[in-house]
């Protein structure tokens, strides 16, 4: 499948010959295709947010190019169609609301692409579907929690009907239930409608149910691979300073002290049936 | 005398009161905390958790129900809330959006200068503030506070809370929105607040995996009351209250259940990856000491039983 984001070998510096000159990005390459969900894991400063910033056109590389459905960044004439193919969504609900109601708040986007008035209330209420937030249309957005305004934040730009969406750590200020029906609706824009989605988080249980994982450190790409190829490296992660989900923890040091585990377990299920087929117990056997 | 430092008695409160916004937000809310503790309340966004800390040093007023901090209810009158909020010091979410100043230094002191202490005093105080949250004085006090990680931001806006000498911290999910290695910073630094310099903290907390390590006591709130107390281990024994709130445990302690429910019941009261290292290790190892054996390794670790402290 043809690329949405093609990022080619990017590198980006901050400030450049001045005095507070940061090489933000260092030769960074990644493609992200049609309803493919990529997680970018690293510390703050490593990178993640510089690079999600050149996907639509926000930053444009110091070296090297990007291009969005084969358009360059660089590009000004195409800027607006650039924005209108990548939309973003950024880590504070309330900074991203802008209107006294919820389907006001969606229809803003919109409203300034020039969408006619009835197509408008039809993108509207899609989008609140598609984010299951059906039913809050005249609710002020104030009101609401914080992953249901991040859910509204969602939809205003799904309602502009891009290719793809860019999240950076959408779910940082949630509660563990505002956290699942984020990431749900995330998975869905991936699985369901079909746009490329780069989702920026620090939480690794996201991470792990995502069709890709790619770990930045001092700007550069570290590790990238299936969840499974990232996470069964403990050795890097650990380097890095980075989590892992509690039950790879456990699978890796149980491993490490000699219990014969067979893999390196991304969920509580893998991890229960690893050590029932260990211990006996296997589903034949119980 | 009780060591309680702040009760909540039957607090009920309700935002927009009078509007037709109107939304109750606590009802019937019965709290204490204890001198010396280390408490986290839980609950899901929308709980009441935020809403009830705020009742702590009198920001928002209770419709009815009384706060009583260091034995004195504090909307009595002729009570100074000026006192009560420099005794209970209250650090909200992202606290670091609310630095301003042009120093490190002049930011801590900002709260200490408010109240009125000398010069000589608030530089004392925000000397020892920034040596209590591992700042250095010498270092950081000229720097623009805008300019430091993450990590160190915080610890800014913790130390100009601090700087005003409270009696207890009150902290509004301090790791909230930080990558690991500055959650980690934080929480270090806030079991060293309790543990070296013996304050009293309240945590707001998301993270069933945090409280389990740090806690002594978790207050789980739901629908604007609380639901549950107890030591964290207690909370976590109630996995499908908890779930069903929107909160769940930790990992691990979902992990042992789920063996459980497999017919490996290791132990019930597992909370950190420590504990279930313990407690499957020595079955594991069992189990594959003899190929032959695996089964009676297994049966062996199913009546292992509970984790012993």
């Amino acid at each position: 499948m043809k690329p949405v984001i093609r990022v080619e070998n990017v590198s980006y510096t901050y400030d450049g010959g001045g005095p507070g000159e940061v090489e933000a990005l260092l030769d960074v390459s990644l493609e992200v295709a049609g309803g493919e969900f990529v997680a970018v894991i690293g510390h703050n400063g490593s990178g993640k947010s510089t690079l999600a910033k050149h996907m639509n056109a926000i930053f444009v590389p110091t070296r090297g190019d990007v291009y969005v459905l084969g358009m360059n960044t660089r590009d000004e004439s195409r800027l607006w169609d650039i924005r209108q193919t990548v939309g973003m969504v950024f880590q504070n609900p309330d900074n991203q609301i802008v209107a006294t109601t919820v389907e006001e708040d969606v229809a803003f986007g919109p409203e300034n692409l020039g969408v006619p008035p009835a197509q408008i209330r039809r993108r509207v209420d899609e989008a609140l579907a598609i984010v299951d937030m059906t039913g809050h249309e005249k609710s002020a957005p104030h009101m609401l929690s914080g992953g249901q305004k991040q859910r509204v934040a969602i939809a205003g730009v799904i309602a502009m009907r891009p290719k793809c969406i860019v999240l950076d750590e959408p779910t940082a200020m949630l509660d563990p239930v505002g956290r699942s029906e984020v990431l749900a609706t995330v998975r869905r824009l991936a699985s369901e409608e079909g746009m490329a989605v780069v989702h920026i988080t620090h939480f690794m249980n996201e991470a792990v149910l995502a069709d890709r994982v790619v770990v930045m450190e001092g700007g550069r790409i570290a590790l990238a691979g299936t969840p499974r190829e990232v996470f069964s490296q403990p050795a890097t992660l650990r380097r890095l300073d980075l989590d892992v989900p509690q039950v790879t923890e456990l699978a890796y040091e149980l491993r490490a002290a000699g219990a014969p585990l067979p893999r390196c377990p991304l969920t509580v299920a893998e991890l229960v049936d690893d050590i029932a087929e260990l211990v006996g117990k296997g589903a034949g056997q119980s | 005398m009780s060591d309680t430092i702040i009760e909540v008695h039957d607090l009920y409160y309700t935002y927009m009161r009078g509007t037709p916004l109107a939304r109750q937000a606590l009802t019937n809310v019965n709290v204490s905390i204890e001198r010396g503790e280390l408490v986290a309340i839980i609950g899901r966004t929308g709980s009441g958790k935020s809403t009830l800390i705020q009742h702590f040093n009198g920001l928002l007023k209770p419709d009815s129900g009384s706060v009583v901090v260091g034995g004195r209810d504090i909307w009595r009158k002729g009570v100074a809330l000026r006192d009560i909020r420099r005794k209970v010091g209250l650090v909200f979410q992202y606290p670091e959006h609310q630095l301003f100043e042009e120093t490190v230094a002049a930011d801590i002191a900002f709260a200490p200068r408010n109240l009125g202490m000398s010069e000589a005093d608030v530089d004392e105080a925000v000397r020892e503030a920034m040596r209590v949250v591992d700042l250095d004085y010498d270092a950081l006090r000229g720097r623009s506070p805008f300019e430091l990680s993450g990590g160190q931001k915080r610890r800014v806006a913790i130390a100009g809370v601090l700087a005003m000498r409270p009696e207890v911290l009150v902290l509004d999910e301090p790791t909230a929105g930080m990558d690991p290695r500055g959650r980690e910073e934080v929480l270090a630094e806030i079991r060293q607040l309790h543990e070296a310099h013996g304050y009293t903290i309240v945590l707001v907390s998301h993270s069933m995996e945090d409280v389990a390590r740090f806690a002594e006591r978790l207050i789980v709130m739901d629908g604007g009351t609380v639901v549950m107390e107890g030591s964290p281990r207690e909370v976590f024994r109630n996995r499908e209250d908890l779930v069903r709130m929107g909160l769940g445990v930790p990992q691990v302690t979902g992990l042992m259940a789920e063996l459980a429910a497999r017919g490996l019941p290791y132990a019930e009261n597992v909370i950190t990856v420590e504990e279930a290292l313990h407690t499957l290790l020595p079955a594991l190892l069992g189990a594959s000491g003899a190929g032959g054996d695996a089964g009676a390794g297994g049966d062996a670790g199913a009546g292992g039983g509970e984790v012993g402290e």
